[in-house]
């Protein structure tokens, strides 16, 4: 492989295949914004080039599977990062056995646990963006949309999200889906938060809000 | 039917969310026959809702008379009554809700409910021929990128806090900016912005698809009082900034959506600088950028009229004792059933 290989473009940043000292790695490129003044582009994209893979780091602290980050270039706005090798847990979900899907299911429940229980959210957490790899490990990545908080409010629209992939994507075990990724995520913070945490989504339900917040997009 | 001149129906839209209290009527056809607005202005500072709704019920009947001699017809002319049942001001829609009440039952004809988000943006389909847009609509009280999504238009992303326009309006009166009359003062900061060079850092706060500007606003009066810095710098800081959050959600949303249309309405429209991002990230995403005219994108009867027109006619009427303001109405708690 000579050329990058674009693989995804989204709104904020473009990803490639490419090759990087006899390794096959993934480039994530933020793309400069015509509409903003380049002083104030060249903040954002710098501010956000650093910021990803320190949540990347953080996240793999904790104990949950991402990319390990070769090089940020800071000047170029790219981050070349570890490819995971896998598959997507939005295709597996509807390919495997039930209780392989409820075990993947609450692996991915105790997984996000451990990034709320840290302080860290994902903030896009589709199952898109989770990859099983040969090991059977499960990988999160994407962290573009991420912050550091331990609100209440913050864990509960994450994991709205989570619930809201499931329901459109997964329709048919989504209800299954949610409650095993619940058990795997109270048994990392406790059956009160999560409880807690459950009667958020329900109040964010109510709210109406992010009801489309994002389409879940087919990467 | 009371229609006895004409053999058109119409239909009277009263707003009063804020500090404008306005009349419209619109055929069932979509023609606006009258847009009548008259703006509370305060001696000093901002919206008071008290003052406001005061100045709303001194030139109530002012503002209906001129309308219908707009429009060139009488109360008895009118099929329905729409009015402005919220988000808002309390003070503000109980006056605008208690006109509408006392019209529809005086002439016993239906009165109906509309929310004003919802207005804003059927209004701007209305005018500038959009069919199924991503809207951002950005005024003195709303900071809202929607787009229509199974039954209801769904909130993309939006303020946590102050609204956009809020946060200009207030800078401009902490900086001692004069306002011409009927200027807006984001039209101050824009006029002082377009002398402005250096870009001096503010907080550049997008969550998600939410964004935040109150630490911003608080960033840029602290620079303000330090007077370290030109003002000319700080507006055009400012402007750049909390435009550039906008229009980044705004792309997202056409990113994750695909449609095909962008809409920019409320106040904060007429800014040029803002068109200006909104039509670049328009053309980026093949979408057609389409602009309000000030007069429909500022707060005014005729968009409450014409969305109580298509409510109407899908069968939505607000029984009077149901007809309670409702300050904290979202956009996305309303059916809309008549987009497919």
């Amino acid at each position: 492989m000579k050329q990058p290989l674009l693989i995804k473009k989204g709104a904020e940043a473009s990803l490639y295949l490419a090759n990087w000292h006899d390794r096959i790695v993934i480039m994530k490129k933020r793309l400069p914004k015509k509409y903003r003044l380049s002083e104030l582009d060249g903040q954002i994209k710098t501010y956000r080039t650093i910021h990803e893979p320190q949540l990347i780091h953080e996240a793999k602290k904790t104990g949950v599977p991402t990319p390990t980050i070769f090089l940020v270039d800071v000047r170029n706005a790219i981050i070349i990062m570890e490819f995971i090798e896998g598959k997507q847990v939005k295709q597996l979900l509807s390919e495997v056995s039930k209780s392989e899907r409820q075990r993947l299911c609450f692996k991915i429940g105790e997984l996000i646990g451990r990034l709320h229980k840290y302080g860290i959210i994902h903030g896009d957490l589709t199952t898109s963006n989770m990859i099983l790899n040969s090991e059977g490990k499960i990988f999160f990545v994407d962290f573009g949309l991420g912050e550091k908080s331990k609100e209440l409010e913050a864990r509960g629209v994450d994991l709205h999200l989570m619930k809201r992939t499931l329901q459109s994507t997964h329709f048919r075990f989504a209800k299954e889906c949610f409650s095993t990724v619940i058990e795997g995520y109270s048994k990392v913070l406790g059956a009160e938060t999560a409880k807690n945490v459950l009667d958020k989504i329900r109040e964010i339900e109510r709210r109406g809000r992010y009801v489309a917040e994002r389409k879940v997009n087919d990467r | 039917m009371r229609r006895k001149n004409t053999g058109e129906s119409y239909c009277l839209g009263i707003e009063s969310t804020a500090d404008d209290f306005s009349v419209g009527i619109s055929k069932f056809n979509g023609e606006i026959s009258a847009n009548i607005i008259s703006a509370y202005i305060p001696l000093e500072g901002g919206i008071h809702p008290r003052e406001a709704a005061r100045h709303h019920a001194k030139v109530a009947s002012k503002v209906l008379e001129k309308a219908f001699q707009k429009a060139v017809i009488k109360p008895r002319d009118l099929s329905i009554i729409a009015f402005s049942q919220g988000p808002g001001l309390g003070p503000c829609l109980r006056t605008g809700a208690t006109v509408a009440r006392a019209l529809a039952s005086y002439l016993g004809i239906p009165l109906v409910g509309v929310n004003h988000c919802v207005a804003h943006i059927e209004i701007g389909k209305l005018k500038t021929g959009a069919n199924d847009p991503v809207t951002l609509y950005v005024s003195g009280g709303n900071t809202i990128v929607s787009a229509f999504d199974s039954g209801r238009y769904r909130v993309f992303g939006e303020t946590l806090d102050v609204a956009l326009g809020n946060c200009l309006d207030v800078f401009a009166r902490e900086a001692g900016l004069h306002q011409e009359i009927g200027e807006p003062f984001g039209a101050v900061v824009e006029r002082f912005a377009a002398n402005g060079k250096r870009l001096i850092p503010l907080p550049y706060t997008v969550k998600g698809m939410d964004m935040s500007f109150s630490g911003l606003l608080t960033a840029a009066i602290d620079l303000l009082k330090k007077g370290e810095h030109k003002l000319e710098d700080l507006c055009y800081s400012l402007q750049e900034t909390v435009f550039s959050m906008v229009t980044e959600v705004t792309e997202r949303a056409l990113a994750h959506t695909e449609k095909k249309e962008v809409l920019l309405t409320g106040g904060v429209a007429a800014n040029k600088r803002l068109q200006s991002m909104v039509r670049a990230i328009a053309e980026e995403h093949r979408a057609e950028f389409c602009v309000m005219p000030r007069e429909y994108a500022i707060d005014n009867g005729a968009m409450i009229a014409w969305t109580g027109v298509l409510a109407y006619k899908h069968g939505a009427v607000t029984p009077i004792e149901e007809s309670f303001v409702k300050l904290r109405w979202r956009l996305e708690e309303v059916e809309i059933p008549w987009v497919k």
